[in-house]
């Protein structure tokens, strides 16, 4: 069992959550993962790590509900206890000194850059920071990625917070102004890094994606998180999660997420008719 | 004394069809007392005891079958538990056909004794009776790290405890038990067996911490720093895929994933359970394994209308036990045989819609003895399908060899050890299907007794 030691809720449908899982808190690097399991009947889900504090013990986690188990993980507070966290998981980021360094989060993706964006500027990168939201009261972690930032943008779908328009925007003006870039990281919706890849792919930028296919063990012994790579089968959970962007199937990655669609509804549904009379 | 020789064994019951394409519950009944000594007496109680030299644990079969001949249960438990501690779980899942019973005296002129059978009735009649795990009075102040509480491990864990030891083993699943608690569904080994003994184990003084991804959450060298020995039982644990167009397509699931997402998950009581499962009315199982086998049934079991296994060799040569290929016909699974997938066909949404097979002759043996496949030039077979199930086998987990690169391994990833189970690294021992590539459970308990031997003599050297 995993204590939640501090609980904040940056808009009512996405949570950061900080667990105490000290053994994990030690080993974590930027881009691994954890799997969570809210309770004995949960889902094991993945969710990245964002940050990790080895002397206090904790790991912290930030997460939008979009299904039964991140409704039901929204709903624990702080001194509430999550059944398992199993982790840290999949390969850390090649934190190195790469030169010029683009960080795309969308969406909660901004919890995933964030650590990258650190460790690389800690590595003397200079780091650019594009991070976006549907709307300005679904951006998160705004300050703590200007602060490991050289330049920060932000963008939102609808105007209300920087630019209007997506992430990806503000990534092809740079490129079109010339600037060089020896790295992009991107994080977020499948689609957003699709079109990232799609639009460094031209250029030959180096550009990696942390995929977030949908896992079960999340230690290589299922394969549900099976993802293309260059033709080739890899386990996102071992190989990955992180992968060259120009070598994902991206369409097929798209399709696999939908595979639960009827399921993920059908048990939302219940759950939510199981919650609600309680709320009232 | 003249004993009058029986031919015909005493028949096993199975529950009822319409229970077993339903529900997860076992299927095979139990001897009850009077059936176990009836069964026991037909033991010949021959004086070289061939079954006994067939079996990978060496257990005193005519010894534990006399006592249940002479209703001695108590002694019996005693006496199996001398070479074996878990025999509800052998008694279920071991291959005896090809052990003990093939090297039975009886077969030759009738059934074999229902060796394995007898060993079930004396495993649940203990379990019934409730374990007791035995005191250990004295200790090494010895540690020792298990990797995987799958058979090896729980083996290696238990033979160490006993001997004093101070063992962990880390899971990296929340619920241990390995492949016995996320492969082998519930109608073939009752979830509740392997929790007795993983109860028991504990009650010997074992930690058991679930939640422990080895490779990740410590190294081996970690390990090292904290335990005077470690032992890495960790399986063949990641799924074969057959590399063929449209493998990803959706509907296709490894045997692993869809066997993990209802024995471990519960996705056959989904939604009350969280993990949801896809089963169409067409399911074809590819492979001819006794987990492909499984993965029929349970494919049945979650309502599919017909479930189709397709194996490239013909019903003669699979590895599958006859009893469960036996069991997955009575419940109606359906078979391909001399048929090889080389390609998945999906609609416009990414779903699989037909498995395109190319037709095999049999030809000359192989390496593994049996007549080797052949395609057939030209031939093709489309089946309909809505679900697959890629049941062709298993590779070992890379993840601790990745980050232990002085491990010794082979090209195909299992861990060189010498015949004591010491792998190159000092201190560090290996058995199971990590070492043997996938293999038998009762494979894995003999190497992991040995192994324990092998431990426990090191760690006591010079004392």
């Amino acid at each position: 069992m995993f204590k939640i030691v501090r609980k904040r809720e940056w808009a009512p449908i996405i949570k950061e959550i900080e667990v105490e899982a000290p053994e994990i808190a030690r080993k974590a690097k930027p881009g691994q993962f954890v799997i969570v399991r809210v309770d004995e009947k949960g889902e094991r889900i993945p969710l990245t790590i964002v940050d990790y504090d080895e002397s206090k013990g904790t790991v912290t986690l930030i997460f939008q509900e979009v299904g039964t188990s991140t409704k039901k993980l929204g709903r624990l507070n702080e001194g509430d206890y999550i059944a398992d966290v199993v982790g840290p998981l999949g390969n850390p980021t090649e934190i190195r000194k790469y030169g010029t360094v683009v960080c795309i989060g969308g969406g909660v993706g901004i919890g995933a850059i964030y650590p990258v964006a650190r460790a690389l500027k800690e590595c003397g990168n200079y780091v650019i920071s594009i991070i976006g939201a549907r709307t300005s009261s679904l951006l998160i972690l705004e300050d703590k990625v200007k602060s490991v930032s050289d330049e920060l943008y932000i963008t939102t779908d609808d105007g209300s917070k920087g630019r209007k328009g997506f992430t990806t925007d503000v990534l092809k003006e740079l490129i079109s102004k010339g600037r060089r870039i020896d790295l992009v990281y991107a994080v977020g919706p499948t689609i957003m890094m699709k079109v990232v890849a799609d639009i460094t792919r031209p250029y030959g930028i180096k550009t990696t994606v942390s995929l977030n296919p949908i896992m079960v063990d999340g230690s290589g012994m299922c394969g549900a998180c099976r993802v293309r790579i260059g033709g080739e089968i890899k386990f996102a959970c071992v190989d990955g999660p992180e992968f060259d962007a120009h070598l994902v199937d991206f369409n097929e990655l798209l399709a696999r997420l939908r595979m639960y669609r009827e399921e993920e509804k059908l048990s939302l549904e219940i759950y939510e008719r199981r919650v609600k009379p309680s709320e009232a | 004394m003249k004993r009058k020789v029986i031919r015909k064994a005493v028949p096993i019951r199975k529950i009822s069809l319409d229970e077993r394409r339903t529900t997860f519950k076992e299927v095979v009944v139990g001897y009850r007392e009077e059936e176990a000594i009836a069964e026991a007496k037909r033991c010949l109680q021959c004086p070289d005891h061939p079954c006994v030299k067939a079996c990978p644990l060496h257990i005193d079969i005519p010894g534990f079958i006399r006592l249940i001949a002479e209703g001695k249960f108590d002694e019996a438990v005693v006496k199996i538990k001398e070479k074996n501690e878990f025999p509800a779980i052998t008694g279920r899942v071991c291959p005896q056909e090809l052990l003990c019973q093939e090297a039975c005296t009886l077969s030759k002129i009738g059934d074999p004794v229902s060796i394995g059978k007898l060993e079930r009735f004396i495993g649940d009649y203990e379990i019934k009776r409730g374990l007791k795990p035995p005191e250990v009075k004295v200790k090494s102040g010895k540690k020792v790290a298990v990797v995987g509480s799958g058979p090896a491990g729980l083996m290696v864990a238990v033979e160490l405890a006993k001997r004093g030891h101070k063992v962990t083993i880390f899971e990296a699943l929340h619920k241990p038990g390995g492949v016995l608690t996320y492969g082998v569904p519930n109608f073939r080994l009752p979830k509740d067996v392997v929790e007795a003994y993983v109860e028991y184990v504990k009650g010997l003084g074992v930690e058991i911490k679930v939640d422990s991804v080895i490779g990740r959450l410590y190294t081996i060298d970690e390990l090292l720093e904290k335990y005077d020995a470690v032992f890495i039982g960790t399986g063949a644990g990641t799924p074969k895929f057959l590399g063929i167009p449209g493998e990803n397509l959706n509907g296709i699931y490894s045997a692993n994933e869809f066997l993990i997402r209802v024995n471990l998950m519960k996705a056959n009581e989904f939604p009350d359970y969280d993990t949801p499962i896809k089963v169409g009315k067409r399911v074809a199982v590819i492979g001819g394994g006794n987990v492909a086998m499984d993965a029929a049934r349970v494919a049945l079991r979650l309502g599919a209308k017909e479930v189709f296994v397709v194996y490239r060799r013909t019903e003669a040569e699979m590895p599958a036990r006859r009893e469960e290929i036996e069991n997955a016909k009575e419940e109606g699974v359906k078979f391909i045989f001399l048929a090889q997938p080389v390609e998945f066909i999906g609609d416009e949404n990414g779903w699989v819609k037909k498995v395109k097979c190319v037709k095999m002759r049999l030809g000359e043996p192989d390496e593994s003895g049996r007549r080797r496949p052949i395609p057939i030039p030209g031939s093709e077979l489309l089946i309909d399908v809505d679900t697959v199930v890629i049941a062709i086998g298993a590779r070992v987990n890379p993840l601790i060899q990745r980050t232990c690169p002085s491990l010794k391994v082979r090209r195909n990833g299992t861990i060189v050890t010498d015949e004591h189970g010491r792998t190159s690294i000092e201190r560090v021992y290996a058995a199971g299907d990590v070492v043997t590539g996938a293999a038998t459970v009762i494979e894995a308990l003999a190497a992991g007794r040995e192994v324990a031997e092998t431990i426990h003599r090191d760690l006591t050297k010079g004392h």
